[in-house]
């Protein structure tokens, strides 16, 4: 037993997040240059020959940085196409494709790889739209959908853990500079043990998105309630993460200006797609009770 | 990142359930644990799984702590009874290996491990519970040996005690953390005197100790005069760091009854949503405890992940007790009557009260994580 990542990937932690911290708005081709693009796909593939495990890095390091670009849904496809390509790629999912007019191609469930095109809807968190397609008519791509499932639905955990540090850290250091009374907010309990309860939760979090991200990773027996487990957990968390934020940063949290609403919106996308937490839990419960 | 079990570690745990499989009789399961508990402790002791991660020479296996992880795993699969000696095992033999002189190694950590000698705790008072660096026990040297007098509180096993780790103000002019000093106290020495104290389970687990005018060997000082504190957090670092693995035992315990009883009376859709909350959860306290455990194998020092881990059992363990009340419906009031269940919930969502206010209470352990890990300013 040995829940670490390797010095090899911690270095990639530092170097996603750095890159990220400088060019948070950078296109999906300059990740592609990176080599983020298809790690987890074997090498004669056309893909990094690596991880899950890898690509499961960049994804809480994207959450972290808010990062709006189709890299997501690129990278859980590009395991299922024969080859890797040098496309956008997005998923359909319940009627719903992100990023929909920033993509080539969609993958539907039906395993259908289908133009891009179609309408985009107004979201609640503007950096992520959602859109429907016009037509569900493609090409056949060989596979089955389950795993594009369980690795999309894993990545959203990751990247929602992403979402919770940060916030975790903006509610830190706002209460520790923060002063009302004569003291930081920071000493007063009422203030400081929401923030505790975020980061029992969000190592919590962490640990349900890093087993689930091994499942998809070794194709382990235990995938299918793994990951429902963490993107229920994952999600839920977040949004607690950046509520609790908001509440103690007083009004300036409140504010269209302060960054956290894009974090607390972003938390409620991952909610929301591929099934709420309360979905993913029926998962759970049928296979402990059923 | 793996996860799974090494060879190693795969075939250490193929052979202790074996070994569970034929040394638990249904006798140890079902009884009462002061009784039955020493003789299931004393086989655990000659099978070479008590103290499995203690130093060979004093008893214990040597063994790496993943060897502890996979025996409490399968000790709460297969629904074992703990060992008897809790505060021996947990908190006095860690703080013996730590700050014992050679001599108070020999003597007293073998008989930990074999139940020949029980050990309890004396840090509470009644004026001192949360706040420990508030301690009035005095202890005053007296040539070779302190005289103690003072009233201890909240000690579990006391009743049933050979010995006991206790803190003590041994300078009288001290504040504070100063002045305090760390005993190991024969509990069979005259002027000692145990009171059970009856909880709301309605047993008493607990106990008040007083002591009057008690003669304590200045050899059984731990550390040094005067630097107690330091003794007293290691005692505490083991009672809230290494216990991550007992707590997802225990809870794993809990959560595997929880299911069979839903399974045998139905659960709604909010409980079964509820249910699976519960599990979820149990897998996050357990994973994040392998991911404290492998920080621990490699740094020494167990991951700071770990420390939210008894907060979150004590409150889950509330949560599922009282859930498990739910599924048994208007039955829930009953506790005898042939009901199947024996007034077994009953008692656990009574007792589970007590698992957010002992070993720190829930707000204690918020101050520590928001002013020790988050770094957030003190408030005291």
């Amino acid at each position: 037993m040995d829940f670490a990542f390797t010095q090899e990937q911690e270095e990639l932690r530092r170097e996603a997040r750095a890159f990220l911290e400088e060019n948070p708005e950078a296109q999906l081709a300059e990740l592609r240059e990176l080599g983020w693009l298809g790690v987890s796909v074997p090498e004669e593939r056309g893909g990094g020959g690596l991880s899950f495990l890898d690509e499961a890095i960049l994804f809480e390091e994207a959450g972290r940085a808010l990062y709006s670009g189709p890299f997501l849904t690129t990278a859980v496809v590009l395991p299922a196409l024969p080859e890797v390509d040098e496309q956008a790629w997005s998923v359909e999912v319940d009627g719903f494709v992100p990023d929909l007019l920033h993509v080539d191609r969609v993958l539907t469930e039906g395993m259908q790889s289908v133009p891009a095109e179609g309408e985009t809807l107004a979201t609640m968190d503007e950096t992520r739209p959602l859109g429907r397609l016009t037509s569900s008519d493609g090409e056949a791509v060989d596979g089955e959908w389950e795993p594009v499932r369980l690795r999309l639905l894993a990545a959203l955990a990751l990247e929602a853990v992403g979402i919770a540090q940060r916030a975790l850290e903006l509610g830190i250091e706002y209460v520790s500079e923060r002063e009302q009374f004569g003291k930081k907010i920071g000493t007063y309990q009422a203030v400081s043990h929401p923030l505790a309860d975020t980061y029992v939760e969000t190592e919590l979090a962490r640990s349900l998105a890093y087993w689930a991200a091994f499942c998809v990773a070794e194709d382990d027996e235990q995938a299918p309630v793994a990951v429902p487990a963490a993107k229920a957990f994952c999600a839920e968390t977040a949004v607690a993460a950046c509520e609790r934020s908001i509440q103690v940063h007083g009004g300036i949290g409140f504010t269209w200006e302060h960054p956290l609403h894009r974090y607390y919106k972003r938390a409620q996308w991952l909610d929301a797609f591929g099934g709420h937490a309360a979905v993913q839990r029926a998962v759970v419960a049928a296979a402990l009770l059923d | 990142m793996n996860l799974r079990d090494t060879p190693e570690e795969a075939a250490f745990r193929a052979e202790l359930r074996a070994w569970i499989e034929e040394s638990l009789t249904d006798e140890v399961r079902r009884g009462r644990f002061e009784e039955a508990g020493r003789d299931w402790s004393r086989k655990l002791y000659e099978g070479g799984y008590a103290g499995l991660t203690w130093p060979k020479e004093y008893g214990g296996a040597g063994a790496p702590y993943s060897h502890q992880a996979i025996f409490l795993e399968e000790m709460a699969r297969a629904e074992a009874p703990s060992h008897l000696g809790v505060i021996g095992l947990g908190m006095a033999g860690p703080t013996i290996i730590a700050h014992g002189t050679e001599e108070q190694k020999r003597a007293r950590l073998e008989a930990i491990l074999s139940t020949e000698e029980i050990w309890c705790q004396g840090f509470s008072e009644p004026g001192a519970g949360s706040d420990l660096s508030a301690v009035r026990t005095s202890a005053i040297e007296h040539g070779d040996h302190f005289v103690v007098n003072g009233q201890k509180v909240w000690s579990s096993f006391a009743h049933i005690a050979d010995w006991c780790i206790l803190v003590t103000r041994s300078d009288p002019e001290s504040q504070r953390h100063a002045g305090l000093t760390y005993l190991i106290v024969n509990m069979h020495s005259p002027g000692v005197e145990v009171r059970p104290l009856r909880q709301i389970t309605g047993e008493a687990e607990f106990n008040e100790i007083f002591f009057t005018d008690v003669e304590v060997p200045v050899e059984n000082v731990l550390g040094d005069v005067g630097d107690g504190w330091a003794v007293a957090m290691t005692t505490l670092l083991h009672e809230r760091g290494t216990l991550g693995f007992a707590l997802t035992a225990a809870l794993e315990s809990q959560i595997r009854k929880l299911i069979a009883l839903a399974k045998e009376r139905g659960a709604t859709e909010v409980q079964r949503d509820a249910i699976a909350r519960e599990w979820i959860g149990l897998q996050a306290v357990r994973y994040t405890t392998y991911r404290s455990l492998t920080t621990l194998i490699k740094t020494g020092i167990p991951g700071p992940e770990g420390s939210g881990a008894k907060l979150w059992w004590s409150e889950a363990n509330q949560r599922v007790t009282k859930l498990a009340l739910e599924l048994l419906g208007p039955e829930a009031q009953i506790l005898g009557g042939g009901d199947r269940n024996g007034g077994y919930w009953q008692h656990q969502q009574l007792r589970s009260r007590g698992n957010t206010i002992e070993a720190g209470t829930s707000e204690i352990l918020r101050n520590i994580i928001a002013e020790r890990v988050l770094g957030l300013p003190r408030s005291r």
